[in-house]
């Protein structure tokens, strides 16, 4: 039965659910017991600082770990208990303090299976919190997916809402390869509905998140929805657009891609990463590449600046990619004319 | 070996001056933070804000020692860091609210708070972020002749980064001029030490690496500016790195709005009643009769002063030049 979750529910569920399923399956990160007191007694204080972990620690004591501010370790730990019989899933706060575990996983996690002639497997998850919109400015507010999407051997999800979080975390859990599992902190407090059983969402198959035949845009994580706003606002001008949610960067659906750009031949891609070496240029190239003789008009992309995030609010709304920006390529791209800029 | 500093007995080689100077440095941090703590219940001010009220005296103490060219890399808990190197207040404020005028612009914020030419390396986001950039300004003091000294803050929870553990090797190894100032407020966020370090003594690990460490009382003026003395005249005559380690406690949560459902109940209330830095120095100073209390309500009453008008001007200042979202990053598409 489906019921109103929010993102934040809907992954805690997810765990849970997991966890009393397969008893291999542990949590690591720091602070996520929800707060061990200064009495010595662990309790169930906080959920840790995303708030996803709340109520974990009651249920699974020693299965859920706290860590010391140490990622290289726990996140290398992580990967070496899934390569020895555990499937751990860690939680690293913020994704930009990837930074201080890299190696662990670009240089080993993604290269076991490859490496070592297929007779490793690693089944780790790494929970990871991106994004910017809560004026955490410029070392808290990343959307660095684009890095790992970027590494072979690594798995990228980037949900965009409790139904799809749910599914896709139970996806992940129960794969076989490294997954980092990408959280919007924006979207912690969005409904949705979410049914009670468990299920997974494969990897690699986008959603059609809405269908239309002037534009195709795609969008991912929180801009998906910046995109549904924009998709209301032209649609009373009279403009169609189709909305294509990959879910997965890596796995990337391109079959869903070229199959939405060949019928439209519009394409604007949002992505609120950084605009060079990015999921937006990915996917333009891949389309450009894929669908030339089908384009009727420039590919339009619409990103974050290549800028550090700043923290003052008025700027950090300027930074990030806005519904009016995304009406403003669409009409371009449908040839109708640029009347926003900002 | 690791040392722990004997109570002072003494004011040191401390002057009037010197000791007023402190107090300032002391007050004003205090107020800063307590009435940014008031500020931020009005939603006023953006993001993330880690107060570091309770442990003016290490800042204060450390800073005592250093000279404008030396430099401080602090922690996210850095506000205090950058009042007692001398950063401006109101610049500070505005700074965390965002706004034009701010040190930096408003793009930093409270997390990110810098000032170069006063050697304020920067608050810092990133847990463990500090010691390994401190180590290239000592290796820079070194190389280019000078006897500059840097100093690394980091918490007890940062104390168990590679990072930190790397630069300790480092800095003892090359004989760095530089400190490591481990701020043990027994938490990490809501982790409590006794879950995250097995031994609670961070300065004991100095053993392993080669370096002096010393443990002293952080909500004890005296006590933190004597061992900052020693450590940073044996760093400047070329004796290499030290690691310090001050037992403090934090008065508010882990940042603005924490409910700090992980701590005992009146476990601060009891500190600010026993051990508050303030009131210990106060009591010293006049008791010695070097200094008389209403020295000390003047500057009180200057300081108070100060952080109405920093607060005032914040809250008027407009807000940055959007143009400011692509500058000062050399190229942008
Ligand atoms: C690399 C990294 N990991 C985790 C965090 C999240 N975080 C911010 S402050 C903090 C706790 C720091 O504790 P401590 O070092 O003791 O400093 P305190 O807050 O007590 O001053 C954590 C885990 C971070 N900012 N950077
Ligand atoms: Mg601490």
């Amino acid at each position: 039965m489906a019921r109103r979750l929010t993102f934040q529910q809907a992954i805690n569920e997810a765990l849970a659910q997991e966890m009393r399923r397969d008893p291999t399956v542990v949590l690591l990160g720091e602070d996520i017991s929800g707060g061990a007191g200064a009495n010595g007694q662990q309790g169930d204080a906080w959920g840790g600082p995303l708030g996803v972990t709340k109520g974990l620690w009651t249920q699974f004591n020693d299965r859920v770990l706290d860590t010391p501010i140490s990622e290289s370790a726990f996140i290398g730990a992580a990967i070496g208990g899934a390569a020895s019989g555990l499937r751990p899933v860690a939680e690293l706060m913020f994704v930009d303090f990837m930074g201080v575990c890299f190696d662990q996983i670009f240089n080993q996690a993604a290269k076991f299976r490859y490496m070592f002639g297929g007779k490793a497997r690693t089944p780790v998850v790494i929970r990871t919190m991106y994004g910017a919109g809560i004026r955490a400015a410029a070392q808290h507010s990343q959307a660095l997916y684009p890095i790992f999407t970027h590494i072979p051997g690594l798995k990228v999800v980037v949900p965009s809402n409790p139904y799809d979080a749910k599914g896709l975390l139970i996806q992940a859990i129960r794969d076989d390869d490294p997954v980092i599992f990408f959280e919007h902190k924006v979207l912690y407090t969005m409904e949705g509905d979410v049914p009670e059983e468990s299920y997974t969402i494969p990897f690699g198959e986008a959603a059609y998140v809405r269908e239309g035949d002037d534009v195709t845009i795609v969008a991912l994580g929180r801009m998906v929805s910046m995109a549904q706003q924009a998709a209301d606002t032209l649609a009373a001008e009279g403009i169609a657009c189709e909305i294509v949610d990959p879910r997965t960067t890596s796995p990337l659906d391109t079959e869903t891609i070229f199959e939405s750009v060949e019928r439209t031949g519009r394409l604007v891609v949002v992505d609120e990463a950084y605009p060079r070496c990015g999921f937006a240029s990915d996917v333009a190239a891949q389309v450009a590449q894929h669908c030339f003789s089908a384009l009727k008009a420039p590919i339009q992309m619409v990103t974050a600046p290549h800028a550090p995030v700043p923290f003052s609010p008025t700027l950090e709304d300027a930074f990030v990619p806005s519904p009016a920006r995304i009406v403003d390529a669409v009409r371009q791209v449908a040839g109708k004319g640029a009347e926003v800029t900002a | 070996m690791t040392t722990s500093a004997a109570p002072p007995t003494v004011l040191g080689d401390l002057s009037r001056e010197d000791l007023l100077d402190a107090y300032r440095v002391m007050r004003t941090i205090r107020e800063f933070e307590e009435r940014l703590h008031v500020e931020f219940a009005t939603g006023d001010i953006p993001g993330f804000v880690h107060l570091y009220a309770g442990e003016e005296a290490i800042a204060a103490g450390i800073c005592a020692n250093l000279r404008p060219d030396d430099w401080v890399g602090s922690t996210h808990r850095g506000h205090g860091h950058a009042i007692a190197k001398g950063c401006d207040v109101k610049a500070m404020m505005k700074e965390i609210y965002g706004k034009r005028g701010g040190l930096c612009k408003g793009k930093g914020g409270s997390m990110h708070i810098a000032d170069f030419d006063l050697g304020m390396l920067g608050a810092n986001g990133i847990v463990g972020g500090a010691p390994p950039l401190i180590c290239g300004v000592g290796l820079s003091a070194k190389m280019r002749g000078t006897d500059q000294v840097g100093v690394a803050f980091v918490g007890d929870g940062g104390s168990n980064q590679g990072t930190f553990l790397e630069s300790l090797n480092l800095a003892a190894v090359w004989n760095l001029p530089v400190l490591f100032v481990v701020e043990n407020n027994g938490y990490a966020e809501s982790t409590s030490s006794r879950y995250h370090q097995k031994g609670i003594d961070v300065a004991k690990r100095a053993d392993g690496f080669g370096l002096p460490g010393v443990i002293v009382d952080g909500h004890d003026f005296f006590a933190v500016y004597e061992a900052a003395r020693e450590a940073v005249r044996r760093a400047r005559a070329g004796g290499g790195p030290t690691l310090l380690e001050c037992k403090v406690s934090r008065y508010y949560g882990h940042f603005e709005g924490d409910q700090q459902t992980y701590r005992a109940p009146n476990e601060v209330e009891h500190i600010r009643q026993t051990r508050d830095c303030l009131t210990r120095f106060a009591e010293r100073v006049t008791t010695t009769g070097v200094i008389t209390r209403d020295e000390l309500d003047a500057i009180d009453r200057d300081v108070r002063a100060l952080i109405d008008d920093a607060v005032r001007e914040a809250k008027a200042a407009p807000d940055p030049d959007l143009a400011d979202l692509v500058t000062d990053v050399y190229v942008t598409y």
